[in-house]
Formats: structure tokens, sequence, C-alpha cells
């Protein structure tokens, strides 16, 4: 099947997502996504940041898609052509979700942990405008504490029903679901019983804001103070295989997580004894230091330095102008 | 006068029982159907009908009909969607309080028709009174063999269930209805699949509104053909209106197509005026969440034109200068009704009414209602009614389902006929809290040349 997206064109074998069929393209034109998730089944169409348009249905109904549609979501036909950055009518639908995601986020990054890896906030960044108009009171709720190991800020949450999916299909039941509806929706657990459960702890990494947060790592640090690094354990649990993210500060480790690729998603899951309880180096074996996108703010642990792009190299006139970058990576 | 087609016997008394019903040519479409046709042809007299979705979109029922895949070995379902919630419309809930044999007659039929051997009507959770209603009368059926097994020793077997809803507006959505029918949470599915490859319990599954069902009594009856004739152009057949506000005569009429809304409004036979002999300022057509029109925008099309009402009529001018047929609930408010308060209502009964599932239709229509909601209470700004058309833009196509749209609209459409009522009640703050704006010039004759009703504003 080949679809071109954005005028690039990619072969993806049928049955392909628009939105996996662009991160197989890579870089820019690859839609972001809030509430989809790879690796769990079912999940995504309901953010709408993923809308693009479709110019070209297919090679043999080359009708458009009336609407936009949510790339996550729509398999792409042979010969499908789809605009996302190349579309006026893109941008504004998706600045507009934006705002709609962020009338009722609380944009307590200051002092939220997910600072610096949320989705929301690079969501924010890149696609949102400078200032909000929405004039009334956000929408709050009390924290809830669920099991002892996890904290539910539901303020944050954007209603993405990741952690619902994560329940339903990691863990071996689900106690934890979406309550009430529009606005007022929250996830919740009936009369707050604790999840409890070994992996119960991965709805904290598919979660793409602050509203699921470890409390084991609440307030310890700011993500972008730590140093992750790949580690390995021989884990007993027949479902975990034990590969993980140690975040280092100084010579502790205060966080495990799942080693997370360049969308934000967890490559494979692991069990609450890894999460939690492991959180000694002589646990690990460790690997080496993750890679972590230049463009995260983790990175400024300068594992790797920024390089000047390789055209700035053969260009006087921009070599001037990257004179401090220049400098600096030499001195380093 | 047209012929009732659906209300022929509404006045009968002892009409909801089925000895009165049969006595009264009831459950002749059945055993026509089941002895006289075979499945297919039911589908082809229902086609050639041209009958189309009474509950909202007015999709062609005999198209949905014949879209429905057919795979070997696996179960199809005929599901009614008795979730009539929209605000405005009653007409289903008249149909079956008074006469639920008519519904279950188009079920039976209708199941055959599809090769359904289980078949559901999915009502109201509010709907108490009809939902025994209805099972009464399922079970009179049964005893009198037209629900079971061999049904008129035609070898055909049908089981029909009431399910009552959950109580919430948007089980009304298609695929929200069939999530709350397998009692999961009444989340809208992300289509495609539509309902027709995969809908109840994973198998192909045709929902048609409680009105359309009915309607393929007649349309058996008489013959498709037959019942083509009555209508105007695509708008086939006949249509109850469900006819509510200001009018002398509120209540549900069963209309042919393509009648002039003037005779619909002002005749004796129909609402018979408006009531208190105050003037009419807007309508709404069908339905909250079809767009409002102001009084001289309702009764002409911007060409000048008479309205009718038919699906095309009333949607002639597009979003600009037109409505939609919806599902019928035609609301009229006379001059001392505001608009803006109005306006209000709805958009706090479409975010009460949001599922929460995408984030557009969650976080938009709370925005709208509270910037209403400020609106109507004097505290606005002249920049509120860009806002609101700009939020509503956001929301409008984006969503998962209908129901982001079904909000944007009431509000786009207000805002874009009766924008000077918005100003006023910015730059007479306190005065609106005290009074209404009036008719104003809402029920002027559309001006010739430049046939824009805002230009004045």
């Amino acid at each position: 099947m080949k679809v071109t997206i954005d005028g690039i064109s990619v072969e993806v074998p049928d049955g392909t997502s628009i939105l996996n069929a662009a991160r197989i393209i890579g870089g820019d034109v690859v839609p972001p996504a809030m509430c989809y998730y790879s690796k769990l089944a079912g999940s995504g169409g309901k953010c709408r940041t993923c809308l693009v348009k479709v110019s070209k249905g297919s090679e043999k109904d080359p009708r458009p898609m009336p609407k936009l549609v949510a790339s996550c979501r729509t398999n792409v036909m042979d010969g499908m052509e789809v605009q996302n950055l190349t579309s006026p009518e893109v941008i504004e639908a998706r600045k507009g979700v934006v705002e709609m995601l962020l009338i009722n986020h609380p944009l307590d990054c200051p002092v939220c942990d997910q600072a610096g890896e949320c989705h929301l906030q690079d969501l924010g960044f890149e696609h949102g405008a400078v200032k909000t108009r929405y004039e009334f009171d956000r929408r709050t709720f009390n924290k809830i504490d669920i099991g002892d190991k996890i904290q539910l800020h539901m303020t944050r949450c954007i209603l993405c029903y990741r952690c619902v999916y994560t329940a339903d299909q990691i863990t071996d039941h689900r106690i934890h679901g979406i309550l009430n509806r529009g606005d007022h929706s929250e996830i919740s657990t009936y009369i707050q019983a604790a999840v409890d459960n070994d992996f119960s702890g991965n709805v904290i990494d598919v979660c793409p804001v602050g509203a699921l947060t470890d409390k084991t790592f609440r307030f310890k640090n700011r993500v972008w103070f730590t140093k992750p690094v790949d580690a390995h354990r021989d884990c007993d649990h027949e479902k975990c295989n034990g590969k993980v993210t140690l975040w280092y500060k100084g010579e502790d480790v205060i966080r495990v997580t799942a080693r997370k690729d360049v969308y934000g998603e967890v490559e494979e899951f692991i069990c609450n004894t890894c999460r939690f309880d492991k959180k000694k180096t002589a646990d690990w074996v460790i690997e080496g230091p993750r890679k972590i996108s230049h463009h995260s703010v983790i990175s400024s642990n300068h594992y790797e330095t920024l390089k000047p792009l390789p055209v700035v190299k053969t260009n006087p006139v921009l070599q001037e102008a990257n004179k401090t970058q220049f400098e600096r990576e030499t001195r380093l | 006068m047209g012929r009732k087609l659906l209300l022929e016997h509404i006045n009968v008394p002892g009409i909801n029982t089925f000895d009165v019903y049969r006595s009264k040519g009831g459950y002749a479409s059945v055993e026509k159907a089941l002895k006289k046709l075979t499945p297919d042809e039911v589908v082809e007299e229902v086609k050639k009908s041209g009958l189309r979705g009474r509950g909202g979109a007015g999709f062609p029922t005999g198209m949905k009909w014949g879209f429905l895949a057919k795979p070997e070995g696996v179960a199809r379902y005929l599901v009614c969607n008795a979730d009539e919630s929209e605000p405005g419309t009653f007409k289903d809930r008249y149909l079956m309080t008074h006469i639920p044999h008519l519904l279950i007659e188009g079920m039976i039929v209708g199941s055959y028709a599809l090769g359904a051997a289980v078949s559901y009507i999915y009502v109201r959770g509010e709907m108490m009174p009809q939902i025994r209603i209805l099972e009464k009368a399922i079970a009179e059926a049964k005893v009198a063999g037209f629900l079971g097994k061999n049904i008129l020793g035609t070898g055909y077997s049908l089981e029909l269930y009431v399910q009552p809803g959950g109580g919430a507006y948007i089980c009304g959505e298609e695929t929200a209805l069939l999530e709350s029918l397998e009692g999961k949470r009444g989340n809208p599915r992300i289509k495609p699949p539509f309902p027709a490859i995969a809908g109840l319990y994973g198998c192909p599954t045709v929902v048609n509104n409680v009105e359309s069902i009915a309607a393929v009594v007649p349309i058996i009856n008489d013959g498709g053909e037959e019942y083509a004739k009555i209508g105007i152009g695509r708008s086939t057949g006949t249509k109850l209106i469900s006819a509510g506000g200001n009018l002398v005569k509120p209540g549900v009429y069963e209309i042919d197509l393509g009648l002039p809304v003037e005779e619909f409004l002002y005749s004796d036979e129909y609402c018979g005026g408006i009531a208190n002999g105050k003037r009419l300022k807007a309508v709404v057509a069908g339905g909250s969440s079809v767009p409002i029109l102001p009084a001289n925008l309702f009764m002409k099309t911007i060409n000048g034109d008479a309205r009718l009402m038919s699906y095309e009529s009333l949607s002639d001018g597009g979003f600009v200068s037109g409505s939609m047929m919806g599902s019928g609930g035609f609301i009229a408010f006379d001059e001392d009704q505001c608009i803006v308060r109005n306006t209000w209502n709805f958009a706090r009964f479409y975010h009460h009414e949001s599922c929460g599932q995408c984030s557009p239709c969650r976080e938009g229509t709370g925005w709208m209602e509270k910037v209403l909601h400020r609106l109507e209470n004097g505290h606005g700004s002249m920049s509120d009614m860009d806002l609101l058309v700009d939020v509503s833009k956001k929301i409008e196509g984006n969503t998962i389902c209908p129901l982001g749209d079904a909000a944007a609209w009431p509000v786009a459409s207000a805002i874009r006929h009766f924008r000077d009522e918005f100003e006023w009640h910015v730059s007479h703050a306190s005065e609106a809290v005290t009074r209404n704006y009036g008719l104003a010039h809402y029920a002027d004759p559309l001006p010739k040349p430049e046939p824009k009703p805002e230009a004045t504003a």
C-alpha cells in the first residue's frame, strides 16, 4: 500500500493506520497523539490532536474525506494522500484541540512531577497559543490515593483512557474507570479501592500528563536533573522481562520506569517489583546511558551534545551565525 | 388534508390492545411480507418508497438496509432506537404510548427483511410507562402467534426484547446505543467500522428510529411506489412533527412532507397559529440541534420561495440561511422569548449530555455554556460572540459522533441570525436581565436585492 503524507510517499502493509505510516516516515509529518498508544489495542480516537486531512481517499475512490479524520484510527488505503502540516485546516483544528485540552488543565507545571516528560506540555509548546481565552474557574478534584504507590491527581487528567486500557489489557483485572460524563467525568475507583496488581504501576507510564504519579518519586526531583540509564535484572515475574530505565540523582536510583521510545510509548511493560521495590544499583545490571531525543529537556544532561546541522559546516555565513555553538562543541 | 398513515386509528378506543388493533387491519403487513414476499422484496419495497430515516439524519432507510453485511453463520440484528431525548421531539413517545403494536408490526417486518432472529427496542430509561406498554404489546403479539417461533406457520422465528436505556441523550447515537445495549458505558464508537458491518456484539446491525420502522407498515401494505407518491421530491411519505413552544395547539401531527410551513403553523388543522395572538419570532424546525431560524427566514427561503416542510426545503440555504428537518421537533418562539436565554438553555443541555470521550466536545460544550450564561446574565462582552462562533467551529466536525455538531449548530446559528440581540445583551446589560429584546426586525420581509438579515446588525 502506498500512502503519501505531506508529499512524502511510503509503502506500508495493509491495515496500517495513517499515524503509524507517518511514524514510519518520521520527523515532522508525524501527527501528535495524546490518547493513542500503540501497545494498547482499541486506544486512540479520543483526544483529536492527530486529526489529518485526507485529500485523496484512495486510488480507486479519489474523493477526499468530508471531515478531518483521526489518523490513529483511520487505516490507509492504496494511493491515499494525506495532509498534515501542509493543511491550514488541520493546523487550525489542532490548535483548537490543544486549546480545549488546556482549558481545564491546571497548568501547574512548576510543581508537577510530569514536567519535562509531559506530552501535553510538548503539545502546548508546539501547537498551542500563548494566551488562553478561557476566563472561568477550571474544574478541580481532590487528589486520590489509589493504592500505596500511585496517586491520582484528577485535575490534571485529559481523559485519554490509556490507563483504563492498560488495566484491561496488562493487569488481570480493572477496578478503576471513568465515572460521570462530559467535563465532570473522572478517572476513579469505586470507594477508592486500591489498585493493587502486579502491573498496576504501568498506568503511571502510559499517562500522558501528571494525573497518575509515582508516590515513591513525587516531589523528589525534576526529571531533567536526573540521569536516565538503561538497565535490566532477572525478574522472576513471568510477564516481566526486567528491562527498565533507571533515573539516577547522584548515586541514588530515585525512580524506575519502563523504557520509553521517541513517542513516549513504553517498549515493554514492567512489573511493580521492578518499578517500586528495586531501587539500589546492586539490583540491576547497567547497560549504559539511555538515549533521549534532543528535543526533550531531559537531554539537558548532555549525554549527547547538540551538534550543528551538517549544512552549517559547509556554509561560512551559517558558521558565523552559530559561532557560540561551535565553540561550545569544541570545548566539550 | 393528506391521508394519515401512522396515526390513522390513533383515536380508536383501545387501539393499544392487540384485538382492536388487529380489527383495524393491523398486522396485515406481517401476513403479506412473511407469506407473499421474500426478505429481499421487502427491502426492495422500502427502497422504492424512498423512506428517509426519521431520527434526524434523513439517511434513506432502504439503502441502510441494503448496506447490511450478510456473512454466513453470523447473527444479524435490527435495533429500534427509541431513545428519543432531543429537546423538542416527542413523537416516538406518542406513537409508543398510543399504538405500540404499530412499532411491533414494523419490527417484525423489518427483522424479517434483514433476517434477524433477535431484535431489540432500546427505549429511553425515563420512559418507563412506554416500556411497560411495549412489553404488554409484545406479550399480546406472542400469544397471537406474531412473535416467537414459527410465526404464522411460515418458519420464520423472531424474539423481540425491550431494553430500558441508561438515561443519557448520547445513547441515542447509534453506536453509543449499541455499546449501552451490550451493557457498557454509552460511549460512541469510532467509525468505521459502521454498525452495518460490525454492530451489536460485533455482528451486522441496523439501527432505525421508531418512526422509520413504523413507516414500514404502510409501505408494505400499500406498496413502496404508492408511498412514494406522497410527499415532494426526495422527501416521500408522511412525517410526525412534534410541535411545541408558543403555539395555540401544540402536539404531534402527521403531515405529508411538502406541506407549506405557513399552513402547518397557522391553519386550524395543525398548530393553529401563535398563542395569545402574538407574533412569531423564531423557529427551531427539527429539534434542538438544528440551526435556529428567525421568522422571516423560516417562512421564506433566501430566494423568496415559500418554505415547505420537507428535508430539502428546510435545508435550503445550507447553514447560512437554512435549517434541517432533523427529528421533527418543531419549536416556535413568540416575540416575548429571549434567544440568548434559549441558546444558553440548549448549550446547557449539550454540556450536560456530552459523554466526555473526545476533547473538543467535552471541553467546548462547557465553555460555550459558561460564556452564554455570562451573556444572558449581563456580564458578557462584545468579543464573546466571536469567541462563541470560533469555539463552535472548533467543535464542529472534529468529534467522534454528531453530538459535537449538534452542540455547535444552535449556538453558531443563533449568533448568525440574532447577533444584534446578543449585542444588546452586552450593551444594555442591566436592561437585559429585566426585559427581553422583543421581536425587532426578525419577522420583517426579507430584503430583495441583498437578502441578508444580519446586514442590519
